[in-house]
């Protein structure tokens, strides 16, 4: 897996490719309503489609909404009621189906089972399918009996589901309640006798506690690290450059230039900035780039340097302008405008370089609380497309502005994002897609979405 | 570490610490079986450990808390970061015994429990790494078995399992089965992640792990160091050789890496087998001296290439990196290599210093200056608690590029003492 991405699709090396993983594999959730199964799957997806794993999660209650239409209260989900069990089974057909196609026909790795699977008989057919279809399961149950955990779920992601449009508060809790009374007569938690032959993770009361079982592959040791790594303890993470430096200012990439004095205004302003928020306990990380330290050392705080934060090295066009570059290198300007993610400059890095030296940063991230990132563009670019689950298609191209802060606060299942200038004014360093990507295009069309610099 | 006897802990302990030093956190295992060898001075038999026996447990409660108080000095005074206190502690007043050392000193507890009933795994460790031991010098084989049996028996009563109801404020980790089976349990920070992560990619089952460099290069004869150039006609011969020799090896399910500079690549060309390439696995940059001769970097950067002599583990190339870097651009692929069984690492001379490094467990000042040859692969073999390695060079003649430490290391030496140590070339 590791090598896998930054090799099959890298069009200036042209060597054998290998993919470690050599079957897809079906992660299958197991747990009650309100466990937090959904929260792990698109999180999960997330963290693997970000590393260069094609993952795609399969959410059961989705194809019973679709098929259901309108949804009306929880005897629908009642043991007894038949015609309920019949649909609930067809929509579960109707998913595996479709996880057949996305990893046989359509190029997935991973996929993810999202649904209760409360019992054995159910997850038997699962395996059977798995079996069938030369997929390798791997169970992740969510076991958690703290009534305030589940609470805190049903009131961020359920009020919100389209099942309780139109109920208010306190109908919607009790009606969920009574949903999760129907499965629990039938629920079969993974056992460690019973189920040793599976390969699982069973995570306890929010991550206090794992049982691991059979860990196989490469993929599934990934998975089970990533899993005990995430929290849910609420928290913020800041995003922002450095202030802006001497080589931003002359329209150069790369390098390791001092802030001008603009940029020393933003590391004053950072630091009221930062005093404002209040926060507990903020751990602050930067690269080893002068401009990043420099940076941080107005905030007068103990802060962390990492070397993986460096900016994307830019090999041969290290210091260039963009005008050098096109009057140099015009046929490597224009292959890095066809692939910006995948194109390495000659003796330097791609943006996909970047995301694989950065996944200890990410690692790091889930663990840790409050933390403000003092980094690079493109740098910012690939932890942003990461929490934002952006495609590698759009991550080089995601706006930084300088002397800006993004402030990401996890919520229900994604990111909220609040973008905050410090109002100091920046050169803007941002080039969007030019038109024009062919190699035979004349400079001014190469140089057509440069931004202005001295 | 807790555990009955023969249930893997000081090949944990020593695994573990050799991982940890190697990612740069000082660690240090104590081993409380060392400390009463050292008081009790002859083993007579499994007598000592019988849990009627006073003396004996004076004896050993006496060791542990010896043990202890080193653990105390390694951490104030020898700024060591993480302790492995190995012995069974199987009980849980035993077990109170080191929470409570550790709530007094401020330090993190994490305990690492290993639990197996297997009969044949315990045997196969009893015969791997009793039989040697010094307890057991002077007995033959039999009676040893028997008496480390006995032994085992002496524990079995008071054994108390860590206790998920009990225990559940601590942090620790159970492994089951030599890694069947995992319950983890409270994981408090960073390393104590790690080291959870390490456990559970380590494995026992007997593989070996060849490591070479490329074939020698066009630079290589240039006497040039980086660079991406391809290989020499000697090189490509090499590259035969090597293909040759693993054939003869007969290895089952051999995985191959490569990094994905020329010079590995070509050499696996020559296997005509699946590859794979690691960005991870490519040389050290060496930022501005790139494809300088050492003598061009003696006279472009005389003080670099003088601080570099200094400390030449922590010493990064300007705009380049560091051995230091490197190895922690390395660790996905040590993790991996954990993971996996038969591998053939091809790579490059202070990439293969560092894995080499992390194998034989040599300190950052030693690792520098291993001896990586062009055309020699290494075979390294786990076996009791360290590692076999045996060198096969493939006997195709190639440049030296080991460049030893000069005498002078001063900035202010002469070009002659920079340069007393530079091999040969072209």
């Amino acid at each position: 897996m590791r090598g896998c991405s930054s090799r099959s699709k890298s069009t200036q090396n042209q060597g054998k490719a290998v993919c470690m993983t050599n079957c897809p594999t079906l992660i299958v959730t197991v747990g009650l309503p309100a466990r937090g199964k959904t929260y792990i799957s698109k999180k999960l997806t997330r963290y693997l489609n970000w590393i260069g794993v094609p993952t795609r999660e399969f959410n059961v209650g989705q194809y019973r909404r679709e098929f259901l239409k309108i949804y009306k209260s929880f005897e629908f989900f009642r043991p007894d009621n038949e015609e309920g069990l019949k649909i609930r089974r067809q929509c579960a057909s109707a998913a595996l189906n479709d996880v057949r196609q996305y990893l046989t026909e359509e190029g997935g790795q991973v996929a993810v089972f999202d649904a209760t699977n409360t019992t054995r008989e159910r997850r038997d057919t699962i395996l059977e399918f798995a079996e069938q279809n030369g997929f390798k399961a791997f169970f992740v149950e969510s076991v958690c009996e703290d009534p305030e955990v589940i609470q805190e779920n049903i009131v961020q992601v359920k009020l919100g589901s389209p099942d309780y449009t139109n109920c208010n508060t306190e109908e919607a809790v009790e009606d969920f309640m009574k949903r999760i009374k129907c499965y629990e007569n039938s629920y079969e938690t993974l056992d460690e006798v019973l189920d040793r032959d599976l390969s699982f993770i069973k995570i306890m009361d929010v991550g206090q506690r794992y049982l691991v079982n059979r860990v196989l592959d490469h993929i599934q040791s990934r998975i089970v690290y990533y899993l005990m790594n995430i929290h849910i303890t609420p928290r913020s993470i800041y995003l922002c450059r450095h202030g802006e430096s001497e080589l931003n200012v002359k329209g150069r990439i790369g390098g390791d230039s001092g802030l001008t004095p603009r940029g020393k205004e933003f590391a004053k302003k950072l630091n009221q900035f930062i005093q404002t928020q209040n926060i507990s306990e903020l751990k602050v990380w930067t690269s080893q780039m002068k401009r990043t330290i420099q940076t941080a050392e107005a905030l007068n705080v103990p802060y962390e340097q990492w070397k993986v934060l460096n900016e994307i090295d830019a090999g041969v066009c290290e210091e260039m302008m963009y005008e050098e570059i096109q009057g140099n290198y015009p046929l490597e300007f224009a292959l890095r405008d066809q692939d910006k993610y995948r194109y390495r400059y000659p003796k330097g890095e791609s943006y996909e370089d970047l995301v694989q030296r950065l996944e200890p940063v990410i690692m790091e991230l889930e663990r840790q609380e409050n933390v403000l990132v003092i980094c690079h563009q493109a740098v910012m670019r690939c932890l942003l497309a990461y929490f934002l689950d952006k495609t590698a298609e759009e991550l080089p191209y995601l706006k930084c502005p300088l002397h800006t802060v993004l402030k990401l606060t996890p919520v229900a299942y994604g990111c909220k994002v609040e973008s905050i200038s410090l109002n100091v004014e920046a050169v803007n360093t941002h080039r969007e897609k030019p038109e024009n990507v062919d190699i035979h295009r004349t400079t001014e069309d190469a140089l057509q979405t440069v931004p202005a610099h001295f | 570490m807790v555990g009955l006897p023969a249930r893997g802990k000081t090949y944990i302990s020593k695994k573990l610490t050799r991982y940890l030093n190697w990612i740069g956190v000082p660690t240090k295992v104590f081993n409380v079986g060392q400390y009463r060898r050292e008081a009790v001075k002859t083993y007579k038999n499994f007598e000592f450990f019988k849990p009627d026996n006073e003396e004996a447990m004076r004896i050993r409660k006496a060791c542990a808390a010896a043990a202890l108080k080193d653990v105390a000095a390694y951490f104030t005074r020898e700024h060591g970061q993480v302790a492995v206190f190995d012995a069974t502690n199987t009980t849980r007043e035993r077990r109170a015994v080191i929470n409570s050392f550790a709530k007094e000193k401020g330090y993190k507890v994490f305990f690492v429990e290993s639990i197996c009933d297997d009969p044949e795994i315990i045997a196969e460790n009893i015969k791997q790494v009793k039989f040697g031991s010094p307890d057991y010098i002077d007995r033959d084989v039999e009676e040893a078995m028997s008496d480390f049996i006995q032994r085992i028996e002496c524990y079995k009563e008071s054994y108390a399992s860590i206790d998920d109801e009990k225990d559940r404020k601590h942090s620790y980790i159970k492994i089951f089965d030599v890694g069947s089976r995992y319950l983890v349990n409270h994981v408090q920070d960073h390393i104590q992640s790690r080291i959870v992560y390490y456990l559970m990619n380590i494995h026992v089952t007997p593989r070996s792990i060849y490591l070479s460099r490329h074939g020698e290069s066009e630079l290589n004869l240039l006497g040039r160091i980086g660079g991406d150039s391809g290989l020499s006609p000697r090189g490509l011969k090499y590259a035969d050789a090597l293909a040759t020799f693993i054939k003869g090896q007969n290895i089952k399910d051999l995985k191959v890496w490569t990094s994905h500079m020329k010079r590995t690549v070509q050499t696996a060309e020559a296997l005509r087998c699946q590859y794979e390439q690691w960005k991870a696995l490519n040389e050290i940059d060496a930022g501005v001296c790139e494809e300088l001769t050492y003598e061009e970097i003696q006279e472009n950067f005389p003080d670099e290439f003088a601080m570099r002599d200094q400390e030449k583990y922590r010493y990064r190339y300007p705009k380049g990196e560091s051995y230091e870097d490197l190895v922690h651009r390395l660790e996905p692929v040590i993790m991996e290599l954990e993971r996996q069984e038969n591998v053939l690492v091809i790579c490059h001379q202070a990439v293969m210093r560092c894995l080499l490094a992390y194998f034989l467990d040599k300190p950052a000042d030693e690792l520098p200056y291993l001896r990586c040859p062009l055309h020699t692969v290494l075979k390294l073999t786990p076996v009791a608690y360290g590692c076999k390695v045996e060198s096969f060079f493939l006997n195709i003649e190639a440049v030296n590029t080991h460049r030893e430490r000069p005498t002078n290391v001063n900035v202010s030496r002469k070009p002659e003492e920079a340069l007393q140590t530079v091999p040969d070339h072209n």
